[in-house]
């Protein structure tokens, strides 16, 4: 048995259009700008579980 | 009285992402999908594969984000309550109980296959698991290694190794949920899925570059591995099994349906983007499945087995924790090599189970104001005891096979189909799309919209249905023919020898107090049956051509609940446990009600 040239279309298709992909996103995320940390801080003010402040 | 702070949230975008391509990637992106596709077409498959996504898996995965985001903006973030914000009806919270169910019990059998993976990551270390070239070996050391031949064999003297790797990779799992999501699974996310790619692509390249280990074999080549691999078939795309195992792929693979994506969505701000992010985590989970899993498991299986690597392909534990072991015993450098693979699907395992705790943990702080301490203690009872019984009834894997099909499959689809429905019918597309647009960085065609409300409902139960009439009745399936020759000698009571023998020679197994039986059937020219101790079907044995047709008795879900007793012991415990979760949502349901917590909630 060998890879046979509809074989290798497959996987190069598959591959390469997976690699392509996450690249695109990968590449579209990291270059966004870092999301300021106030932003969170600017959020709607809950009642508070207590539930990580001590989880250390 | 209580304080006024910010809730627990993510710290940053790609560690959001990081986390929800951790729980999307386990062992199924290493062992299912390549035997899924080897089984089912080769390259074939990846033209259903890719459709099921785009039309199954990328749209469910951005309604998940979607409404998780929607609803923890307004304060939200167990499943019976985003559900509610979703659908402001009484009832929607009781579908949140499935949100809950899910992801506590696969956790309860997935941290054991979690500890399979660290304990034979260890026995490569110790050089425990370099058994030989003989592929028997490593069949009997699974099972002596699970507890497969009885019940409570993992507890038995001597016999506690798994026991004790378990109780390790139960408490690390405990100690990242105790730290909280941007402190425990963010940090360990944004450290172990850069990792998991490096496992990955050492493995991957130690694969490709192995070349023809046994001269004399030419055939089991690289080439011949991925050949074997990928090589279409065209024929079986005219296969409804090709499409339905594709779909469920792709459905599985991408962690929709848990419960686990509204849940970590819920923990975005307003304008956190969910379009670029839903896409990028699938993409993610893509890389590990198509590029790593496709690349490695089945290649490096054939290369070293040949035609036999097919033997495995049916079943991801055959596949990972028989044949590749046997792969790595004669791989050059296997021993670390070994080790690699084994730790790395336990890196992979563990991203995936500790996703499966925050939904339960956020649903009892939320429902009932627990502090994270004593969340996390209840879940560790509950999930210690379900685990404990997937340990102890270890014979032929049974409970884990009961709860990972009930739950892991069934109940999955149920809930998939609960989801679309919400989003799709209940929240309105079009508010959905808008919703999806909101922060987002990347523009997602309206036209997913229409496919959300009505091809993935049904596209669902297509699949659904399918999968329960294959999985749920039993069958019987055609195994070999034998002349009619010696069928006057038949009686009822002990096989004769000839008979057994011939089931030797066809490699099928025969329990020694096998017994024969007339058949329903019987016709002028005899029909029987072999039943075992407890006259439970195994074989039939029809007449027909002048010949024996000799069939196995395929035993479906439904028919194995009134034949084994730990089947049934396990449907009984989810049972119990479901109904403890739909008390408990209704009592969280009765709190927030009295609290006025969905009173006023903007829309």
């Amino acid at each position: 048995m060998t890879l046979t040239l509809g074989g290798w279309i497959v996987m190069l298709l598959s591959v390469g259009s997976v690699l392509a992909l996450v690249s695109f996103c990968l590449f579209r995320v990291l270059s966004l700008p870092p999301v300021e940390i106030e932003k969170h801080l600017k959020g709607p003010l809950e009642i508070d579980t207590r539930d990580t402040s001590d989880a250390d | 009285m209580a304080e006024i702070r910010v809730r627990d949230r993510w710290g940053s975008r790609i560690g959001v992402i990081l986390a929800v391509a951790g729980s999307a990637v386990g062992l199924g992106n290493f062992l299912r999908f390549p035997g899924n596709a080897a089984q089912n077409g080769g390259g074939a498959f990846m033209l259903p594969y890719f459709i099921s996504l785009l039309v199954l898996g990328l749209p469910m995965c951005w309604a998940e984000w979607t409404m998780g985001r929607y609803a923890g903006v307004r304060g939200f973030n167990s499943a019976p309550a985003i559900y509610t914000v979703i659908w402001r009806n009484r009832i929607s919270k009781y579908f949140g109980s499935l949100a809950i169910l899910i992801p506590l019990v696969i956790y309860m059998y997935y941290v054991l296959i979690e500890a399979w993976c660290l304990g034979y990551a260890i026995k490569y270390l110790t050089g425990a698991l370099m058994l030989g070239p003989e592929p028997s070996e490593y069949g009997k050391f699974f099972g002596d290694f699970v507890g497969i031949e009885s019940d409570g064999a993992l507890l038995a003297e001597g016999n506690r190794s798994l026991l004790v790797i378990l109780v390790i990779v139960f408490a690390c799992n405990f100690v990242l949920i105790y730290r909280g999501v941007n402190k425990g699974i963010e940090t360990f996310c944004k450290i172990a899925m850069p990792a998991l790619i490096v496992l990955g692509l050492v493995v991957l390249i130690r694969v490709l570059t192995l070349g023809t280990p046994d001269p004399s074999r030419p055939d089991q080549s690289v080439l011949g591995g991925l050949g074997f691999m990928w090589n279409p078939h065209p024929d079986r795309l005219f296969d409804f099994q090709t499409w339905l195992a594709a779909s469920g792929q792709v459905f599985f693979s991408l962690s929709v349906g848990f419960g686990i994506i509204v849940n970590y969505s819920s923990y975005l701000s307003r304008d956190d983007d969910v379009a670029l992010s839903g896409l990028t985590s699938s993409s993610m989970n893509e890389f590990f499945e198509v590029c790593l899993g496709g690349l490695i498991t089945v290649p490096a299986a054939f290369i070293f087995l040949g035609m036999a690597a097919g033997d495995f392909t049916g079943s991801t534990f055959a596949l990972g924790f028989q044949a590749l072991p046997n792969v790595f015993a004669l791989m050059p450098a296997g021993q670390f090599f070994g080790f690699l693979w084994f730790f790395m699907l336990f890196v992979a395992a563990i991203t995936s189970s500790v996703s499966m705790l925050q939904p339960v943990i956020a649903f009892l702080e939320e429902g009932f104001g627990l502090k994270r301490h004593a969340s996390a203690a209840l879940l560790g009872l509950v999930s210690a005891i379900g685990c404990g019984f997937v340990l102890y009834f270890s014979k032929n894997l049974v409970a884990l096979d009961m709860m990972d099909f009930w739950v892991g499959s069934v109940a999955l689809f149920v809930l998939a189909m609960i989801q679309s429905f919400l989003y799709a019918w209940m929240f309105g597309i079009k508010r959905g799309h808008e919703e999806l647009h909101r922060g987002a960085h990347i523009r997602i065609p309206w036209a997913v919209q229409w496919v959300m409300k009505y091809v993935v409902p049904l596209y669902l139960l297509v699949i659904f249905v399918g999968f329960c009439y294959q999985r749920l009745p039993s069958s019987d399936q055609q195994e070999f023919k034998s002349p009619l020759a010696q069928a006057s000698t038949l009686v009822e009571g002990a096989l004769p020898e000839w008979l057994r023998t011939e089931f030797t020679e066809q490699e099928l197994v025969l329990p020694e107090d096998a017994t024969l039986q007339a058949g329903a059937h019987r016709t002028a020219d005899g029909g029987w049956r072999i039943v075992n101790a407890q006259r439970h079907l195994l074989y039939r044995l029809v007449p027909e051509n002048g010949q024996w047709e000799v069939k196995s008795r395929q035993v479906g879900y439904v028919e194995s609940i009134s034949r084994n007793a730990v089947a049934l012991l396990s449907v009984l415990f989810i049972s119990v446990l479901f109904l403890f979760v739909l008390v408990l949502v209704h009592i969280a349901g009765r709190r927030w009600q009295a609290e006025g917590r969905f009173d006023n909630i903007p829309d």
